[in-house]
């Protein structure tokens, strides 16, 4: 089923929906509330997803030309990266997503017209490799206080593979040493490598080669999903307001069984939509 | 056309639907308040109910057939109107309460009196209906008009006797039933022993006797710890028709929960969870809507229910619970439409569903006046519209079709010219004739099958 809407203008939408259900008479519905929030975490979803795989396109020329120019033999991970990739604490509700049957837009990237778009198609999001520190603004619907939070994007997205530049772990992609520059993300916690390391045996099974996996914390549910293209801040910053609350729709914890999710926007949105308090309590008047 | 073996059976397709009647105003442009908002038949199908977004109750009256007339049966008339609620405001949170009746329930009627519960989204009221037809005359020291004699003018006494007036309907609040629901009431249904009935918000159900206001039982209560943990709410719940402390509840994901209340006192682990697992390539930005549950109805003999969601009706056998036994599309053609219908807030819709008076005749709305009834032995639906334009009595409908895609042939609708704002989202049908009741946004249309 195809949607005629890109998912930005189903998030604008979703917005105003519940802006003005505020003012409705007989005060907020909560069936309908909840209703529109699954939309806006649908279409969240999928506006992350483009947005990595933005990312991605954008990583893959560079390599491209770190490639030529480095002219490096490296023998091919990807498909078995993502293949490897496992997410711990990825939930249920999100990792159900993945067949989202979407259109998404006339400009949505290659990968994403494919009906195998959310299906493995994908390639690792480790393959980022940005990792921006990017500031989000954050609206309270309760207090109406606006905060801005620094912060980055979820390591454990991009580094769930050994081609994770940010984390400087021997990751053979080609060029990607070059990138290598970038500081490992920091948690507001500032975790320490050592830390990362333990975390590396959650992820699951290591990519074939040895290489171990670039020891990932688990994401806490206050990080959000970074916008690292300040084009979209907009939107993002949209996102963010939702960034917190209705974490019941992610809440359920997979067994570590499940097939580990295809899609890493998925994933990122889990985090970044885990904590949806702020809104809920704005809807929720009671 | 056809002949009917009995009265009450027969399919959808197997009678032919005549127009009878329409009530409500004729001009377009339609006052809110007059907004139809609920519609249900008493017991014995002679009195038929209709709330409206405005507090109002009107209670229609089918006149006794008249023997020698016997090419129809009786039309409805407007037996009592009342005021059942009115605005509110809730100083606490600063919340507008609203009068619109969201459910009447009749009781089965045990005197003269007729009773009906009526409710808006948080005060469930127990009414009477009662008759006056003859009035006391010959006072001795009251006039006729009122107005009291001078005592001292009395030269003889006289017994006051009753004498036949013009009927008259009194409606009077027998019991008022508040402060119980802290969520929006969508459903109440009175159990079958005819004491106790439950009400049902969002996040809870509370089981009330009908003498008793000032307390009532909580049965479910879904609301999590933390809200901001919220993913389903209750949409509708009834008790089944004979079992006395069985009742189920439908939910914002789709599913149905059957509760027995000898269980436990507080029914949150319920006896049967009924839950259809959904077709992954149906997936969707708006699956969670389309699978909410509007509305569950028990069938008569309380063996099968039905429920309502966006797209579809479904029948569920309550001895199995992994799929519904039946399922008709009522619409299929708008899942590709799905993306405006959330824009324009139709996704929202809440349709109802009936049965009809032997379980075999399955009937809800849709848009564009439409509605649809599925005759589930011969397996046919028929498409139906309730319009002014086939207002003349006896008049035949016409079945109506919808086109879909591609070429559109003559007397079909294509999907683009649907009104939208056209939805007929209650509907009910006679317990034991083929009448049936349907409310367009602001009028109630009265169809019979043909008798001939």
């Amino acid at each position: 089923m195809e949607c005629a809407l890109d998912a930005q203008s189903l998030i604008s939408i979703s917005l105003r929906k519940i802006h003005s259900s505020r003012t409705q008479r007989g005060g907020i519905k909560l069936h309908k509330n909840l209703l529109v929030s699954y939309v806006l975490r649908n279409a969240r979803q999928l506006y992350l997803s483009e947005r990595y795989a933005e990312l991605y396109r954008r990583q893959q020329q560079q390599q491209q030309q770190q490639q030529q120019q480095q002219q490096q033999q490296q023998p091919p991970h990807h498909q078995h990266q993502h293949l490897a990739y496992a997410a711990p604490g990825m939930p249920a509700s999100a990792a159900d997503f993945g067949p989202l049957q979407l259109g998404g837009g006339g400009d949505s990237p290659a990968p994403a017209s494919s009906p195998g778009f959310y299906r493995g198609a994908y390639p690792a999001p480790s393959d980022f490799g940005v990792h921006c520190s990017s500031q989000t603004t954050v609206l309270d619907l309760d207090t109406h206080v606006v905060t801005t939070v620094e912060n980055g994007y979820l390591h454990q997205d991009c580094c769930a593979s050994a081609h994770c530049p940010c984390c400087g772990q021997g990751a053979p992609g080609p060029g990607l040493a070059s990138a290598a520059g970038c500081k490992r993300k920091y948690y507001p916690g500032q975790e320490e490598d050592e830390d990362d390391e333990e975390d590396a045996g959650d992820l699951g099974a290591e990519p074939p080669g040895g290489v171990p996996f670039a020891p990932c914390k688990r994401a806490r549910f206050e990080d959000f999903c970074p916008d690292s293209s300040p084009d979209a801040s907009n939107i993002s910053n949209l996102i963010s307001i939702f960034g917190s609350g209705f974490s019941g729709l992610v809440s359920r914890q997979p067994d570590s069984s499940e097939q580990p999710p295809p899609l890493n926007g998925q994933l990122c949105a889990k985090q970044a939509l885990a904590s949806l308090g702020a809104w809920t309590r704005a809807i929720v008047a009671f | 056309m056809m002949v009917k073996e009995e009265k009450g059976a027969g399919g959808g397709n197997d009678i032919q639907w005549c127009f009878s009647q329409v009530k409500g105003a004729i001009d377009d442009d339609v006052a809110e308040a007059d907004i139809i908002s609920t519609v249900e038949f008493n017991h014995s199908g002679e009195l038929l109910a209709t709330g409206d977004k405005g507090g109002r109750v009107v209670i229609f009256q089918q006149e006794q057939e008249n023997k020698i007339q016997s090419h129809s049966r009786g039309e409805y008339n407007v037996y009592s109107t009342f005021q059942s609620h009115e605005p509110e405001f809730d100083y606490l949170k600063s919340l507008e309460i609203e009068e619109k009746i969201n459910k009447i329930r009749w009781l089965p009627q045990k005197n003269a009196a007729q009773f009906l519960l009526s409710t808006n989204d948080k005060t469930i009221k127990l009414w009477k209906i009662s008759e006056r037809d003859k009035r006391p005359e010959g006072y001795n020291l009251k006039e006729e008009d009122g107005r009291y004699r001078d005592p001292t003018t009395v030269t003889t006494l006289r017994v006051p006797v009753f004498r036949p007036m013009d009927l008259m309907v009194e409606a009077s609040p027998r019991r008022i039933f508040a402060n119980a629901h802290t969520y929006h009431i969508n459903s109440i249904s009175i159990n079958s022993d005819y004491e106790t009935y439950l009400s049902a918000d969002d996040l809870r159900i509370n089981l009330w006797h009908l003498e008793i206001t000032d307390r009532s039982f909580n049965i479910v209560d879904i609301k999590p710890a933390n809200m901001e943990e919220l993913t389903e709410v209750i949409t509708a719940a009834e008790f089944h028709p004979n079992s006395c402390n069985t009742f189920v509840y439908s939910s914002s994901k789709g599913t149905i929960r059957l509760c027995d209340m000898r269980a436990s006192a507080l029914c949150d682990r319920h006896s049967k969870l009924f839950e259809e697992p959904e077709d992954p390539s149906n997936r969707s930005f708006f699956s969670e809507i389309i699978s909410s549950i509007s509305d569950v109805k028990f069938s008569h003999s309380g063996r099968y229910m039905m429920t309502r969601d966006y797209l579809s009706v479904k029948i569920w056998d309550l001895n199995m619970e992994n799929r519904p036994v039946e399922t008709y599309q009522v619409h299929e053609y708008l899942r590709s439409k799905l993306c405006s219908l959330y824009e324009n807030d139709c996704i929202f819709d809440k349709f109802e569903c009936c049965w009809n008076g032997s379980d075999s005749v399955v009937m809800t709305g849709s848009y564009n006046n439409f509605f649809r009834m599925f005759d589930r032995n011969t397996k046919r639906d028929i498409t139906l519209e309730a319009s002014r334009e086939n207002n003349k009595p006896r008049t035949v409908l016409k079945p109506r079709k919808v086109c879909a895609s591609g070429k559109r042939k003559k007397d079909e609708i294509s999907v683009d010219s649907l009104d939208f704002n056209k939805k007929i989202l209650h509907t009910a049908w006679h317990p034991k004739e083929n009448i049936i009741a349907v409310a367009t946004t602001n009028n109630l249309y009265i169809f019979q099958d043909k008798v001939n």
